[in-house]
């Protein structure tokens, strides 16, 4: 063996992201632009929802079991809105990746748009490329030391921010905020911002492509919704090779200029064709347009491509418009899934009720035989009401049988409900020993509530046990 | 040794390994990978040192930090003693027949007095508070000493028949089978069956009508309707504490009943009282 034997462990290969522009880089500008906003402005947000509600307008209150959005309210056993969502949120996924590969990893994940804004910061600090490859390589002396300083810094209060906007999510943003600077607020709070500062602060600032290449699994499960239809980043081999001066005869259109290697953020040259760590940011496009402008040829020597047109583009023919790559049956069935999904939660939120009751009988004993012989069944009915202000239920009856209905503790068979709350209320059914329902194993029965004034209602089926003759 | 195994696509030397054709690569790990592995011996070192860990002959290491999961329990639960404490003095100290109108209280209170009772009173009454034979059933309407929540709450403190307590609940119905011949109790048992509606004896019923004015009627009044001051049932209704056939009736006026009730004032304290008083009250029966 002549050769050292390879390596166990591989150190972190530094990267050094050059500055591009072009108009991919102005749309991750924009979507950074847009996705940091939401991030960190949505808490602020305020909802008028009277005086017993929240006036956040997005607020997971957990103490209360309350979920608001805006003009919508979920209670716990409506979190099939939250499960729906998430469901339309992996279709979604899997459309996206289907037609644009991994747009998700180089446009819209927080890994990917948080890395950008601290090489951003980078970048303004420490200077573009060439002087941070000085600057890792020189001593560390006052001035690496002061620069180092100072880009930490900026990254800490941007990694504070952000652990920061997390916590306002979850219960009144002001106060919240009010109580941290008074370190008033809950030790779940400080330690939430803090865990969340030090994974964007690491993250952000120098795990940056290792959390792509080795700590994410959505690559790996990518592959299984792409196929050679799929469009994505890739560099036009047959037009580019072989790579050379410009002026040299017989030469490929690459000039071998290193730019697309130069802006890309993971390192990787995306002239070697498909590779796993490539995240499809589409920033060598930019740069390599930029190039092919300045030498006078035409655009597109790397850009979006589908494997699929490889060999047509190879005989010298024109790629398959795009929406003939998009448009295939697993988008569709993508996209017919998503839809379905989005309308019928739309509709359970159309058919939504803000006022709700349901029934458990009691099976401890299943009746009871009053003293003039009359039986009894008793229910635990839980009455919901999903407005915020208190509302006065009427709960009543309807059977085929002849049934009374009595409330434990209420003359009247109205109820006062608190608001945006649930009451328990013991109910009895009665059966004379004359009725048929006394004798008979089981009748049934639907329990309507109602509010008194708008009319809104709800029932619920059950029964009613008999004294059933041995 | 043998000549390393490049793979042909990638130029990386593979692990040698081969699943039918299918191999391994041999890349190197991240390095950051084998800090984080140094990083969890570091950190499974320092907890087994902070928090109980190491199993010894008698339990186990107490870790320096003292953490334990049953005092955490405890401390929880005297933060929710602490938080209801209010409600507990509220609960002791409330008048009984007013306490529906404080809602908040009374909720308490029903909530408390289902634990209790699921603790305490379950075993002879039923988890459902149904009852079983000589065991009353909480849920009707029928009262032996009252159905309000006063003398609920009375009943309870105090119980019934026991020689704990002075002011038990006290009543005894003689056994007949010594002062009557058998053709007067089964007359009795027969009239008994006529005052609650069943099926009987006309004939026998006559007599035993003029054996139940002499012996019975005193307690249980002329008509059978009971005399609740006296712990003495209603005859007439349709609820039977010992079953309301002939056999059990017989047995009942022959030998006569003696259920007790042991006194729960002291053990379960005040407001535990008050809160099994509020929880029996609102099963349906309480009046």
């Amino acid at each position: 063996m002549s050769e050292s034997p390879q390596p166990l462990y591989a150190p972190q290969e530094p990267i050094f992201p050059r500055r591009v522009t072009g108009f991919f880089r102005t749309f991750k500008w924009w979507i950074m632009a847009v996705t940091l906003g939401i991030y960190y402005l949505t808490p602020w947000i305020r909802w008028d929802r009277g005086p017993a509600l929240p006036d956040q307008a997005v607020l997971v209150d957990l103490a209360n079991r309350r979920f608001y959005f805006f003009w919508i309210e979920i209670w716990p056993h409506e979190f099939y809105f939250v499960a729906g969502l998430l469901i339309m949120a992996g279709l979604g996924l899997f459309l996206f990746t289907s037609a644009l590969g991994r747009v998700w990893c180089g446009y819209a994940c927080p890994q990917t748009v948080w890395t950008d804004l601290f090489i951003l910061v980078e970048r303004w600090i420490e200077g573009d490329r060439n002087a941070r490859v000085r600057l890792w390589n020189a001593k560390w002396d006052v001035k690496k030391w002061r620069l180092r300083l100072t880009k930490w810094t900026v990254w800490l209060l941007i990694s504070v921010a952000t652990g920061g906007a997390w916590v306002f999510y979850f219960t009144d943003a002001p106060t919240l905020l009010r109580n941290l600077l008074t370190f008033d607020a809950p030790m779940i709070a400080y330690t939430t911002i803090a865990v969340l500062t030090a994974t964007t602060f690491l993250f952000g600032g120098f795990m940056r492509e290792q959390v792509c290449i080795y700590m994410c699994p959505w690559p790996r499960i990518q592959g299984a919704m792409m196929d050679d239809d799929t469009l994505t980043v890739g560099y036009r081999e047959w037009r580019g090779e072989p790579r050379g001066k410009k002026r040299t005869e017989g030469t490929g259109d690459c000039i071998d200029c290193m730019a697309c290697v130069n802006v890309c953020p993971m390192g990787i040259d995306i002239r070697d064709g498909q590779q796993m760590e490539c995240i499809t940011c589409a920033l060598c496009i930019d740069a390599c347009d930029d190039i092919m402008a300045k030498i006078g040829k035409e655009r597109g020597l790397i850009d979006y491509l589908a494997l699929a047109d490889e060999p047509r583009e190879r005989e010298g023919q024109k790629p398959r418009p795009i929406w003939q790559h998009i448009l295939r049956t697993r988008t569709i069935i993508y996209t017919t899934l998503w839809s379905l999904i989005g309308a019928l939660l739309v509709f359970a939120l159309f058919i939504r009720s803000d006022i709700d009751l349901t029934v458990e009988p009691v099976r401890n004993p299943t009746f009871i035989t009053m003293s003039d012989g009359s039986i009894r069944n008793t229910y635990l009915v839980r009455l919901r009401n999903k407005l915020g202000e208190p509302r006065d239920f009427r709960i009543s009856l309807r059977s085929d049988a002849v049934l009374r209905l009595e409330l434990e503790g209420a003359e009247e068979r109205i109820i006062t409900v608190a608001p945006d709350s649930t009451t328990q209320q013991r109910v009895y059914v009665i059966a004379r020993p004359q009725d048929p329902a006394a004798s008979v194993a089981r009748t049934d029965l639907r329990l309507w509530v109602e509010d008194v004034e708008s009319n809104a209602r709800a029932s619920r089926d059950t029964s009613f046990d008999g004294k059933a003759d041995q | 040794m043998a000549d390393k195994d490049i793979d042909e696509t990638s130029g990386i030397e593979t692990t040698g390994h081969d699943w039918d054709g299918i191999k391994e690569l041999n890349n190197p790990l991240p390095r950051w990978w084998l800090w984080c592995f140094y990083l969890t011996i570091i950190w499974g070192v320092g907890y087994s040192i902070a928090y109980p860990a190491w199993p010894m002959i008698t339990g186990a290491t107490s870790g320096l930090l003292g953490y334990s999961t049953r005092a955490e329990v405890a401390q929880e639960i005297a933060r929710f003693e602490e938080q209801n404490a209010g409600l507990e003095t509220a609960l002791a100290e409330v008048d009984l027949t007013t306490l529906a109108e404080n809602t908040e209280l009374n909720r308490y209170a029903v909530a408390a007095g289902g634990a209790v009772f699921r603790a305490q009173c379950s075993q002879c009454h039923g988890s459902g508070a149904a009852g079983a034979v000589g065991y009353p059933n909480l849920l009707d309407d029928d009262w032996l000493w009252g159905g309000d929540i006063e003398s609920i709450a009375y009943t309870i403190r105090h119980g019934i028949r026991n020689e704990t307590d002075f002011d038990a609940r006290w009543s005894e119905m003689p056994a007949f089978g010594d002062i009557l011949e058998r053709d007067e109790i089964d007359g009795v048992v027969q009239h008994v069956l006529a005052l609650s509606g069943q099926d009987h004896d006309a004939e026998m019923a006559t007599i035993g009508a003029g054996v139940f004015m002499d012996q019975c009627a005193a307690c249980h009044g002329d008509g059978g309707e009971g005399i609740r001051d006296l712990g003495a049932p209603n005859l007439t209704d349709a609820i039977w504490l010992y079953g309301g056939d002939v056999a059990a009736l017989t047995e009942t006026v022959r030998n006569a009943r003696f259920g007790i009730m042991p006194p729960w004032g002291e053990r379960l304290g005040e407001a535990d009282t008050n809160a099994v008083a509020a929880y029996v009250h609102q099963l349906g029966g309480g009046e």
